[in-house]
């Protein structure tokens, strides 16, 4: 997260990617790219949901920058942009809420069960 | 006032460093990471059902529990517990069902710092950055949304 928050530029590419990535599909196709490229028919694979509709999130991902696309003839397989990882990195902000707000859950726990011990 | 998260994910390594005090001794934090009835209570995103089919906290123990969200999406998550020293420490792996193959290795460290209080530490190592990235945003998918609206409200401030 070496990028300057104050920059308009680093912040409209930010959103695209944080929007792009607010849905679940989209984030699992991700992390599916994370670990190499892949087709379309591959990607669409896991999800109980259309190659058509599959395709129509690897448009959002490419334009948010985040995949692209190879005119590799048919097979066309999507690649994981380099900017996407930078944008993943900046997830950690998400990932340290997510551990906040559990961290706070577990503080309820302990003040019940430490009072439970001394009553 | 509530106590600080420290969360370190650093450039080159595949680590996740997570450190966190409690107003509770360690053993009452211990028993509430080994004891299934109140681990269900904090482990899951606000919101969401956790099930825990099995969390068996001993060593050679193995775990599996799923997030379901209000419109019935599951992540499942599993792992085994390589070994657990009560008190003080819980050495165990982790596996989002949804990203299967990438496992990361969890070490809970717990220490008391008297005065009724304690520390917890976790070091998580991912076997690739890319796959600690991967996880960050896949792994966690149960508790994004809920993330999201957290993060705007900050970004509303």
């Amino acid at each position: 997260m070496h990028d300057d928050p104050a920059d308009p530029a680093t912040d409209d590419r930010l959103d695209a990617a944080f929007t792009a990535l607010a849905d679940p599909v989209r984030r699992r196709i991700v992390a599916r790219l994370s670990r190499g490229p892949a087709t379309v028919n591959e990607l669409a694979e896991p999800f109980a949901i259309t190659k058509q509709a599959v395709s129509k999130h690897i448009q959002v991902l490419e334009h948010a920058g985040l995949v692209t696309r190879t005119r590799d003839a048919q097979r066309r397989p999507v690649h994981l942009a380099p900017a996407a990882l930078e944008a993943l990195t900046a997830w950690i902000d998400t990932y340290r809420l997510i551990h906040e707000q559990r961290f706070r859950s577990l503080d309820d726990v302990l003040k019940r069960t430490t009072k439970e011990k001394e009553s | 006032m509530t106590n600080p998260t420290t969360i370190t994910a650093p450039d080159g390594l595949p680590y996740i460093d997570i450190e966190r005090d409690f107003d509770a001794p360690a053993d009452a934090v211990y028993r509430a990471h080994s004891d299934s009835e109140l681990v269900k209570q904090w482990l899951g995103p606000r919101g969401y059902v956790m099930d825990i089919e099995t969390y068996d906290v001993r060593t050679g123990g193995r775990y599996r529990y799923i997030h379901r969200t209000p419109d019935g999406v599951e992540f499942a998550f599993r792992g085994s517990f390589h070994s657990v020293t009560e008190n003080a420490q819980i050495v165990q792996t982790f596996e989002f069902e949804g990203y299967p193959g990438v496992v990361s290795i969890e070490t809970l460290d717990l220490e008391d710092l008297g005065d009724g209080r304690s520390r917890a530490r976790v070091h998580a190592v991912y076997p690739t950055i890319e796959a600690r990235d991967g996880m960050i945003a896949s792994g966690m998918e149960g508790g994004l949304t809920e993330g999201y609206e957290q993060l705007d409200e900050l970004l509303a401030l």
